[in-house]
């Protein structure tokens, strides 16, 4: 029988299946790679909890089997309720997910307004103990808001006063390459060991501010501005303030850096 | 009909030099510019570049005798974005970190002008297997130039070659400033230009008539 290509009941026999040839393969590698691409997303996340921490420095070559290791040795989740600053034992610390649980009514509130576009805050908040010679050594939060594209996911460490930051990674971000993306910039990451979280008044102060803010002794509350990205900087701040705030971790930060270096 | 005839070896190598995909015929430029920083990088966008061009070249080969030309472009198209998800997905599951920074530039290769214009140009008229090697014979094009750009780069602006230092930095007490120039999109354009120059000197057919 000779096939008549150009029919129109040809065309779209023939469209179709490609489309379902190319879908079930397309289909198929990602549900072959899902759980593999899992794993490499939460050690990716763990690696950057470590960075943030300072166990791993920025530009050290560390494989995953290390970063679990190292993570294992030295980080301890914890879960804090938000409203009250205390631990909580309602959920496993070690499994708990904290985006899910925020999209989850149960689990999670309504967000006040806010300049960093957060929606719902869940009730339970990780928290990451960093441990040193078998005691607390310093905390490292997770922080969430949007800044020019998208919503910027990263790690916020604090040493054992609950104030002074030690470190901070974005994970996650879609702001442009060499402007916001420069997030990620080394350089501009090491601007914020040292500085301030909080105010005199013990209200969230830290801020990136546009131009150079000097050394930790003359601005302990700024952050030099990232040049072209007056948005993406604006909403670092904007995260800083919810998450350091009220709402956020401060109660649980004011009441870790009372324990003080136990 | 021997498996590697002198058509096969043509359309094999042919490609990396006397019919370069960018320095003769300047296609697939944007992501030579984009992914070219780290060697690395460029590295692994050269493999799934080649990946993708070669598979798809088979792939369309396979159905061109089926394929009704009205829908002829689109159909390419979904195969090979087919095959960019999947390369996609396996860089995902296998070189976490590296696409992570390779970040659109991976989904970009479904627009890249190279795959599409060996799936229209060469596989809709020639047999699976000469289109598989044309295929690859253009990735290894795109491949060595991306490399070339990738290590001037790379050296240049950052000292290092696959992350290791080779040139010492000043800023780490060595004698090297680097040249962040080189960094920018701009400097592939100029190692472009000069790597076709050099071609061109070599083999001066492909220069064109004034």
């Amino acid at each position: 029988m000779q096939l008549n290509l150009n029919s129109v009941k040809y065309t779209i026999i023939f469209a179709t299946i490609v489309c379902v040839v190319c879908s079930i393969m397309v289909a198929a590698s990602a549900v072959a790679l899902a759980e593999r691409q899992e794993t490499n997303r939460k050690v990716y996340r763990q690696r950057n909890v470590l960075q943030a921490a300072g166990i791993i420095k920025d530009g050290q070559k560390v494989s995953n089997e290390e970063v679990i290791k190292l993570f294992n040795e030295s980080i301890e989740p914890k879960l804090v309720d938000l409203e009250t600053g205390e631990y909580s034992t309602e959920s496993d610390a070690a499994t708990y997910d904290q985006l899910a649980a925020r999209e989850d009514p149960a689990m999670s509130e309504e967000a006040p307004a806010n300049n960093s576009s957060i929606k719902r805050v869940p009730k339970l908040g990780l928290v990451y103990h960093v441990l040193k010679d078998g005691h607390v050594d310093a905390v490292v939060i997770p922080v969430e808001g949007y800044g020019l594209w998208g919503t910027l996911y990263g790690y916020l460490a604090f040493e054992h006063d609950g104030d002074t930051v030690r470190g901070i990674t974005y994970y996650d971000h879609k702001e442009t390459p060499g402007l916001g993306g420069e997030v990620d910039n080394p350089k501009w990451k090491a601007l914020w060991p040292g500085r301030k979280g909080y105010d005199a008044e013990g209200k969230p102060a830290i801020k990136v501010i546009k131009g150079k803010a000097g050394g930790v002794e003359e601005a302990p509350h700024n952050i030099d501005g990232l040049s072209g990205s007056t948005i993406t900087s604006n909403g670092v701040t904007h995260m800083m303030e919810f998450w350091l705030g009220e709402n956020g971790y401060g109660p649980f930060l004011k009441k870790f850096g009372q324990q003080g270096s136990a | 009909m021997a498996l590697f005839g002198k058509g096969e070896k043509g359309a094999l190598f042919g490609p990396v030099f006397d019919n370069n995909p960018i320095g003769l015929q300047v296609l697939g430029i944007c992501s030579a510019l984009a992914v070219t920083t780290k060697l690395d990088k460029a590295i692994v966008m050269a493999i799934s570049l080649t990946t993708v061009t070669a598979f798809s070249n088979l792939a369309i080969s396979c159905v061109r005798n089926y394929t009704p030309s009205s829908i002829r472009i689109i159909v390419q198209l979904a195969v090979i974005a087919s095959l960019v998800i999947m390369v996609d997905q396996v860089l995902k599951a296998y070189l976490f970190e590296v696409s992570l920074q390779l970040s659109v530039f991976t989904g970009l290769i479904i627009t890249n002008c190279i795959v599409m214009g060996r799936a229209e140009g060469f596989a809709m008229q020639n047999g699976p297997w000469i289109s598989f090697l044309d295929g690859i014979g253009n990735g290894l094009g795109y491949s060595v130039v991306l490399i070339v750009v990738g290590i001037v780069r790379e050296l240049t602006g950052s000292g290092k070659l696959l992350g290791f230092t080779i040139l010492n930095l000043t800023t780490d007490g060595g004698w090297y400033v680097p040249n962040g120039l080189m960094l920018l999109a701009p400097a592939a354009f100029f190692i472009i230009a000069c790597f076709i120059w050099a071609v061109r000197t070599w083999k001066p057919e492909q220069q064109e008539a004034e």
